[in-house]
């Protein structure tokens, strides 16, 4: 008894390493690794990691005609239109951004892959009603909501949070259950049937595997999409209120001045992009390892 | 009748020449040429009864005339549609003699009938305008208002060509009405042809017409031939391109596309034009009559404190704040901006000292500060200025959350007893409809605009004040003009012991023109015509 | 077939009512007074409740919405309120404009996304694939504002060759349609490389490969046809997302379209043609999902659309 427990254990185990190991082995994935972790970083630790305060309008921070000041000196990345220094502001920014961008973009790729797999799994009665609710959702004013809400409730991060995942698990929803659809077709799947295999075992084992690449894509891109939805819902009055900076704000109240002042468009926008293309790099490397037809092809 | 009429209206008596006469006209003046220019909004209407946006009023002031009118590029009255005009003894009555052989765009002459046809419309309920509350003074306003009369009582004609309003009190300010857009003539029968399209189909006798208007792309005034000024206006063809961003229509005066944008220089590439000689030289500066202001809601505590709203009026630092706008405005130390008649010349207002704010405000009882929130338009360079406001208030110890919201939300915030504590005016601050200080009071300080939905976001109501207002107003003397202007100014100053406001900037204009572009500087600064006046310029080529 | 198509229709139907009582309450509860708006702010109590009478804004929700759902199914969508002009007119002056554009957006970047993801699947893993990862993601990122005046500045001002924004010619379409479309293009590519990659690692196609057919045919044969198919899924989506660049697009070029009516009917609260435009646009991502899944079914005729 001991003994078959021990094997077991010790398979697991192994195969635990064995990702590990595949993963460790990527450079790419783990220089995308080390992006993510270390936004994260500068995120929770902020503070420590520059001298500024983020919402200080600081005298030497402007010109004497009230230009910003561009990137050298003791500001490493320039000020912004109201002395503050970038970097610091980028720095404390990575907060909201994060949450959007992974909490908001992974709700709403959850809810969309949950509704068109199901939609195009099963089809029938409840697929047409499920993609009839996302043509209504896309359809869906979501610019009032957003301004109704704003005027009614606190701005808060979580209701900005929540509008982007309500309004954009739509289109990871279409494009699934268009795939879906002409997988739920292919013979084997009719064969697995025919032997017993329950529906979730199809989902999880069989279809799902095929639909990796589309949700990473879908994931990956979508980071850089809400933190810029974020921006316009802050600017409409949901979400963080000046002067609480995040990537998305910063370019949206400084992008008339990028021919003046490009680093303020710039350098938040570098962070979003390097954001998006480690996950994507991350993303890419574990939907390798894991696909079931790729294994031991390292 | 006519004869008691005759003998008590020679007091006042002002017969002037014609227009034209009166303004020396430009002698490097050329007829001819077309102009180009640009707007970001789209018109909405050139109904003068109903056109209250910043882009139509002078467009409607080039398509109509009122029976006053103003010297180009100045805020003194002078006769319009109407020859001259006199006044009664008593200030009530006004006979206005109305111009002969005067056009309209569709060929028919102008008569006096139009013009109590104009005015019962502008009244009327029916035509929904924005402007109707500005006649209150012409006698069968309220049974207009009311619905209950279909023309005013206080309107009518003497003559073929004489108009008699009389009016309910005395009201120093109604010849700036006259002057309005509101009080513009309307042919009868182009209103009922067009009914509700009449704001696509203008037709008026102004110095141009509409000659085409193609939705959301451009409008494209053609002269007037047959205007009743002689010699104006110079120009052929204005072209208003609507729907262009304020930087690209720059881009387009930079590449020779443009005349004038319409829009003014925007922020991102004021300091860019201004450091090139060749373009600034191009610029023209001028004076606004607009006041940029903090407002306190003296119904929501702790600004029922006058002395707490002391406090915040020192404790904002103007220069930095003008400093953020590339210095485009001037501080302002009270409600008036200084080129309105009735301004308090050498009035310092309250410095701008910390410490001593710090102070006032332990001794209303607040030495720890308290939290509260500051309303914001959303466009820029607004939350910029709101955030430099927070910073200066969290300097005494006040703490004050952002709501930075669409400019209807925040209207509609001030506009509840209980929801906005500050406003930063920004974007909505109060640019004058006329030249006269009584403007500066009545929706925004005075009792009729505290209201739910009013304007007067500080709540602030001072019965006294608007008892003073009233009887200044009733002052229709000319003689006693200085006298009038002096009850003003004590008033503005009342106010500015109370302190519902914080008044910040006055917004100077910039207008860049094209290098073709002919006329004096004042025509595009001009603070009745916003923001140019097309009757009067020219192009130079 | 036919049973399918009415089937749609109905449901479509039922969709726009939705939107549009949504759309509706949304108007009435949103915390800003369209009349206040028209009424300006110089205006009496008096005559702002005049103004509320006149439009039937004092009546009850319900009341408001029936009047307007009557006149909608008689074609009348109502005046604006500030411009008193039909709504149907203006958004009819407006919308060819907008169609334009979305169709010029469609094809620059279906024309930039496909060639770029089919280049990086058949040269995976290789710098190429790599560096047009690279500017797929930064596709997505850049502020559309940002990316239009950019390419204004560089190719209208500086270089001359397109006219600084307007409409009329084929030359004014050319800037803001790759735009607009820049941001698809990042999507396009991405999905276009994953699908094929799984497309060409599927066993069918080994198998023709080793019939000995040519790379060429294989690809286009074979491969795009199952690979095309998440991206037809994909254009009924880019109406929904146009929406949101169209704003910006427009105005930055000058374009005349809905989307400079739409955001200035919002700010000023004109309801009559928030409303226009909201259901005009359902209208468009309705039809445009309607016409996906058609093609999908011709292209694919395994996918049996429900019964």
């Amino acid at each position: 008894m001991a003994n078959s427990v021990n094997i077991e254990l010790t398979v697991a185990l192994s195969a635990e390493r064995g990702v590990i190991r595949q993963f460790a082995r990527r450079k790419l994935a783990l220089f995308g690794l080390f992006l993510v972790v270390f936004t994260v970083f500068s995120a929770v630790f902020a503070p420590y990691l520059t001298g500024f305060d983020p919402n200080d309008q600081m005298f030497d921070g402007l010109t004497l005609h009230g230009a910003p000041m561009p990137p050298g000196g003791q500001f490493m990345l320039g000020t912004d239109l109201l002395g503050r220094d970038l970097l610091t502001r980028i720095l404390y920014g990575a907060r909201t951004s994060l949450i959007i961008g992974v909490a908001a973009n992974g709700l709403a790729l959850l809810i969309g892959t949950i509704v068109g797999v199901t939609a195009g799994y099963f089809r029938g009665w409840v697929g047409s009603m499920l993609m009839r609710l996302t043509d209504l959702m896309m359809a869906f004013p979501a610019l009032l909501l957003a301004i109704c809400l704003a005027a009614i409730f606190q701005p808060s991060l979580w209701i900005v949070a929540l509008v982007i995942a309500i309004v954009y698990w739509v289109q990871t929803a279409r494009v699934l259950y268009a795939e879906t659809a002409s997988l739920a077709e292919r013979e084997f799947i009719a064969a697995e049937r025919t032997l017993g295999a329950g529906h979730m075992r199809i989902l999880l084992k069989h279809i799902l595997p095929h639909l990796m690449p589309t949700i990473i894509v879908w994931g990956t891109l979508g980071i850089s999409t809400t933190v810029l939805l974020e921006a316009t819902l802050s600017f409409l009055g949901v979400g963080v209120q000046p002067p609480t900076p995040s990537w998305g704000n910063i370019i949206f109240e400084n992008q008339t001045y990028f021919q003046a002042a490009p680093w303020l468009v710039f350098f938040p926008g570098l962070a979003i992009l390097t954001l998006a293309l480690a996950f994507n790099l991350v993303g890419d490397a574990l939907r390798e390892i894991l696909d079931p037809t790729q294994r031991g092809r390292d | 009748m006519k004869n008691f009429f005759a003998t008590t209206a020679i007091a006042l008596c002002f017969a002037l020449p014609a227009g034209a006469e009166d303004y020396q006209p430009d002698p490097n003046a050329k007829s001819g040429g077309n102009i180009v220019v640009t707007y970001k909004d789209d018109v909405a209407t050139l109904d003068p009864a109903i056109g209250y946006d910043w882009q139509n009023w002078s467009m409607i002031k080039s398509l109509f005339d009122g029976l006053m009118d103003y010297d180009p590029g100045t805020t003194d009255l002078r006769p319009g549609l109407a020859e001259s005009y006199t006044i009664s003894d008593d200030g009530m009555v006004f006979t206005f003699e109305m111009r002969n052989g005067v056009q309209f765009h569709n060929g028919r002459e102008m008569t006096a009938e139009d013009v109590v046809y104009s005015f019962n419309r502008v009244t009327n309920p029916t035509t929904q305008s924005p402007g109707a509350g500005f006649f209150w003074s012409i006698k069968g306003y309220d049974a207009m208002a009311s619905g209950e009369a279909d023309a005013l009582e206080g309107v009518t004609v003497e003559g073929p060509s004489t108009v008699r309003i009389e009016l309910s009190r005395p009201d120093a300010t109604f010849l700036h009405v006259m002057a309005l857009n509101f009080a513009s003539v309307v042919p009868r029968e182009a209103v009922e042809a067009s009914g509700d399209d009449f704001g696509k189909n203008p037709v008026g006798t102004g110095a141009f017409s509409l000659a085409e208007w193609t939705i959301g792309q451009r409008l494209v005034f053609a002269k007037n031939e047959t205007y009743w000024r002689n010699g104006i206006p110079y120009l052929d063809q204005i072209t208003f391109e609507v729907g262009q961003e304020p930087i690209v229509a720059l881009l387009r005066l930079q590449n020779g596309e443009v005349d004038v944008p319409g829009d003014g220089i925007p922020p991102a590439k004021f300091q860019e034009v201004m450091g090139d000689p060749a373009q600034a030289g191009r610029v023209v500066e001028g004076g606004q009559l607009h006041t940029g202001y903090i407002t306190l809601n003296t119904q929501m505590p702790p600004f029922d404190n006058a002395d707490v709203r002391r406090a915040v009026n020192m404790a904002i630092n103007k220069d930095r704040i003008i400093q953020i706008i590339n210095g485009r405005a001037i501080a302002a130390t009270q409600p008036l901006p200084p080129t309105m008649p009735g301004y308090t010349e050498g009035y310092e207002g309250y410095a701008f000292d910390p410490e001593a704010a710090k102070a006032m405000l332990a001794k209303a009882g607040f030495a720890e500060g308290f939290e509260t929130e500051l309303y914001v338009m959303n466009t820029d360079p607004n939350p910029r200025i709101a955030q430099a406001i927070q910073q200066d208030l969290a300097g005494i110890g006040i703490t004050a959350g952002i709501k930075s919201l669409a400019q209807a939300s925040v209207i509609a915030a001030g506009g509840e007893a209980d929801q906005a504590p500050m406003i930063w005016s920004g974007g909505m601050a109060w640019i004058a409809d006329f030249p006269d200080a009584a403007n500066f009071y009545g929706p925004i300080l005075g009792c009729s605009g505290a209201i739910q939905g009013g304007w007067n976001w500080s709540w602030y109501c001072n019965e006294a004040l608007d008892e003073k207002s009233a009887s200044a107003d009733a002052i229709v003397d000319p003689a006693r003009a200085g006298e009038r202007l002096e009850m003003w100014s004590e008033i503005y100053m009342t106010i500015m012991e109370d302190a519902p406001w914080v008044p910040v900037f006055n917004e100077q204009r910039y207008t860049m023109k094209s290098p073709r572009m002919g006329g004096k500087d004042a025509l595009y600064v001009d603070p009745v015509s916003i923001p140019v006046n097309y009757d009067y310029v020219f192009v130079t080529d | 077939m036919i049973g399918y198509f009415l089937r749609r229709l109905v449901q479509s139907l039922l969709i726009l009512l939705g939107v549009s009582i949504i759309t509706f309450v949304l108007l009435y509860w949103l915390p800003a007074d369209p009349v206040r708006q028209i009424a300006g702010r110089s205006a009496t109590a008096q005559t702002v409740e005049n103004i509320r009478q006149q439009l039937g804004l004092d009546q009850p929700l319900w009341v408001q919405y029936w009047r307007y759902l009557t006149g909608l199914v008689q074609g009348d969508l109502g005046r604006s309120y500030l411009q008193k002009t039909e709504v149907s007119t203006l958004i009819a002056s407006r919308l060819p404009a907008s169609l334009l554009l979305m169709a010029g957006a469609i094809f620059a970047e279906l024309l930039l996304g496909l060639s770029m993801g089919i280049v990086a699947a058949l040269r995976r893993s290789t710098t190429m694939d790599q560096s047009l990862m690279i500017v797929s993601f930064i596709g997505v990122s850049a502020p559309q504002f940002v990316v239009g005046l950019l390419l204004l500045y560089v190719f209208a001002v500086q270089l001359g060759w397109f006219p600084i924004g307007g409409y009329g010619t084929f030359s004014h379409l050319v800037l803001p349609s790759i735009t607009l479309g820049i941001l698809g293009s990042g999507w396009y590519s991405r999905m276009m490389r994953s699908s094929m990659i799984e497309v060409l690692r599927q066993d069918y196609v080994r198998t023709a490969r080793a019939k000995g057919l040519t790379r060429l045919r294989v690809i286009f044969r074979h491969a795009l046809p199952n690979a095309i198919l998440p991206i037809i899924a994909m254009i009924g989506i880019d109406i929904g997302i146009f929406m949101g660049g169209i704003v910006v697009v427009e105005s930055v070029f000058g374009w005349p379209g809905i989307g400079q009516l739409a955001w200035q009917a919002i700010q000023r609260v004109d309801i009559p043609i928030i409303m226009g435009v909201t259901l005009v646009s359902a209208i468009a991502i309705v039809i445009g999902n309607l016409l996906a899944d058609l093609i999908s079914l011709m292209v694919d005729p395994r996918i049996r659309t429900e019964l």
